[in-house]
């Protein structure tokens, strides 16, 4: 595809755009806390449990996207509850369940042959078939977010430094925590169709981690990231139209190339 | 002394699977008084304090606290991943409670850095400082609360020693300006004894308790900690009843 056909943006090329950026920003605030609190193992746990959600729904005939973050919600509940309740360390119980629910997710796929489903759009993502119905759901969950870290962003930050501490000053840590789960489950579930099941994580973390090496305070770490983020998915959704690339990948390429980039800045 | 207790226990026992971890504990905290709170490892200091900080819920007994009771607390460390860009000056107004005036709460800010000395560290990333500087950023943090009572779990732990005496030094100055009540946990006796009322030393049940001075010198007191933090046997109480039963062996009472 060449620079000029881009200009006169057809429908789904605008969906592509729209969504992609708006998931970068909305990435963002939940991406700075995974980072914080280490839990990127949790992101791609999640992940590979939407992949059992696209298998199930696609069992019983449900919208993917709704069965995905029904899923994902479920995963990010029952990882959070079986942490709390088994002595395994948690990097264990992640890798437990992520791999668990991959196996599952592509037994049930293998036993519809009939249906053929692109497993490569779930994996890799397929940003150029973004739905109405799913742009929308971005929307709301941006509105969704963007209350949160409005409303919570001191607690969550509480909360990350110390929960004890957290808890007895007042915050109502586990239900904050919850919360946030909860967005991040979402977020997974709608991000699929963006940048895929393998790649998803990246999106959150990525852009996260280039922004610290010039971030002196939380706040500038989120916008760093927020604008790292739209980069990498304009240079992703650029880089795939000049030169033909899948989409979900080239978005992490671009991610990885700023990441890249900003290793060569010293760190504050 | 002030004859409302901020914090009371009464009898609380606590069970984890099924294993007994404090039995009917007792103990009452002062305005102006600081209480410590001793042991050997395992022996259930920390459950108690989360007891006490209403972390967690007793399986048995209650615990009463003076209605409108505000808590400083101090955690025993606090490990902040590099990741989060983090100033102290940032660290420490991210204490603010929500109803309270942002110009209010700078003037008080300001106060409790003066107080602890911390000119120096507020634009210093909270990561790259040392220790000891961390433990007196830590109290500020539990000052900002404008606590009637401190609760401090090792507050000197990781710290060398001459930042230990400087730490109980401050501990004691604010009890004295802000008159708040102060429950301390620690394993290390020498240094704390100085300006404790009160010391209470825990085994699962309240093995004895009083003023530094008497304690030292009972039998109880010698049995759990030795002379000077020697290891113990297995060993059995002679001075009350409610302690006649045999405990286990603990291998060390230091670390």
């Amino acid at each position: 595809m060449s620079l000029d056909s881009l200009l006169t943006l057809p429908d789904f090329l605008l969906y592509a755009f729209a969504g992609g950026l708006l998931l970068a920003v909305i990435a963002a605030p939940l991406g700075v806390f995974v980072v914080w609190q280490k839990q990127s193992y949790f992101g791609a746990a999640l992940a590979h449990s939407a992949l059992l959600g696209v298998s199930l729904g696609l069992w019983w005939q449900l919208d993917l996207t709704l069965a995905v973050i029904a899923v994902s919600i479920l995963a990010a509940l029952s990882i959070d509850w079986l942490s709390r309740h088994t002595r395994l360390p948690s990097d264990t119980l992640l890798g437990i369940f992520a791999h668990a629910s991959l196996a599952l997710a592509l037994i049930l796929i293998s036993l519809q042959q009939p249906t053929q489903i692109d497993l490569m759009a779930y994996l890799f993502g397929d940003i150029l078939s973004l739905q109405t119905g799913e742009l929308v759901g971005i929307l709301i969950l941006g509105l969704w977010i963007g209350r949160f870290v409005w409303r919570h962003w001191s607690d969550m930050l509480n909360l990350t430094l110390n929960s004890d501490l957290a808890q007895i000053e007042g915050i109502d840590t586990r239900a904050l925590q919850r919360h946030y789960l909860l967005l991040l489950a979402i977020l997974i579930g709608l991000a699929i169709k963006v940048v895929g099941v393998l790649l998803i994580t990246s999106l959150l973390i990525m852009p996260a981690a280039s922004a610290r090496r010039f971030a002196r305070s939380p706040e500038t770490m989120l916008t760093g990231a927020m604008l790292l983020g739209v980069i990498s998915v304009l240079g992703g959704l650029l880089a795939s139209f000049l030169w033909d690339l899948p989409t979900g990948p080239a978005i992490v390429a671009a991610a990885t190339v700023l990441f890249l980039t900003s290793l060569l800045k010293r760190a504050h | 002394m002030n004859t409302t207790p901020l914090i009371e226990a009464h009898n609380i026992s606590h069970r984890f699977d099924d294993q007994d971890v404090l039995s009917n504990v007792s103990l009452s905290l002062y305005p102006d008084e600081i209480l410590t709170l001793i042991g050997p490892n395992g022996a259930g200091k920390s459950t108690l304090l989360k007891l006490l900080l209403g972390l967690m819920q007793p399986t048995q007994g209650r615990i009463q606290r003076k209605p409108g009771l505000r808590v400083g607390f101090m955690p025993q460390k606090i490990q902040i991943d590099d990741s989060l860009p983090l100033s102290v000056t940032r660290f420490l107004s991210l204490a603010r409670p929500r109803h309270e005036k942002r110009s209010e709460f700078i003037t008080k800010l300001e106060a409790v850095a003066e107080e602890l000395t911390l000119g120096g560290l507020m634009k210093r990333p909270v990561q790259k400082i040392s220790g000891g500087e961390m433990q007196r950023v830590l109290l500020a943090r539990a000052l900002l609360k404008s606590p009637d009572l401190l609760v401090l779990d090792e507050p000197v732990q990781g710290v060398d020693l001459q930042g230990q005496t400087e730490l109980y030094e401050y501990i004691n100055a604010v009890r004295l300006r802000h008159h708040c009540g102060i429950l301390m946990v620690s394993h290390d006796l020498h240094i704390v004894m100085k300006d404790t009322h009160r010391v209470l030393c825990l085994n699962q049940h309240i093995c004895c308790q009083g003023h530094p001075q008497t304690i030292s010198g009972t039998d109880a007191f010698k049995t759990l900690f030795g002379d000077g933090f020697e290891q113990l046997a297995l060993y059995e109480h002679h001075h009350s009843e409610a302690c006649e039963h045999v405990h286990p062996t603990q291998e060390s009472t230091s670390s």
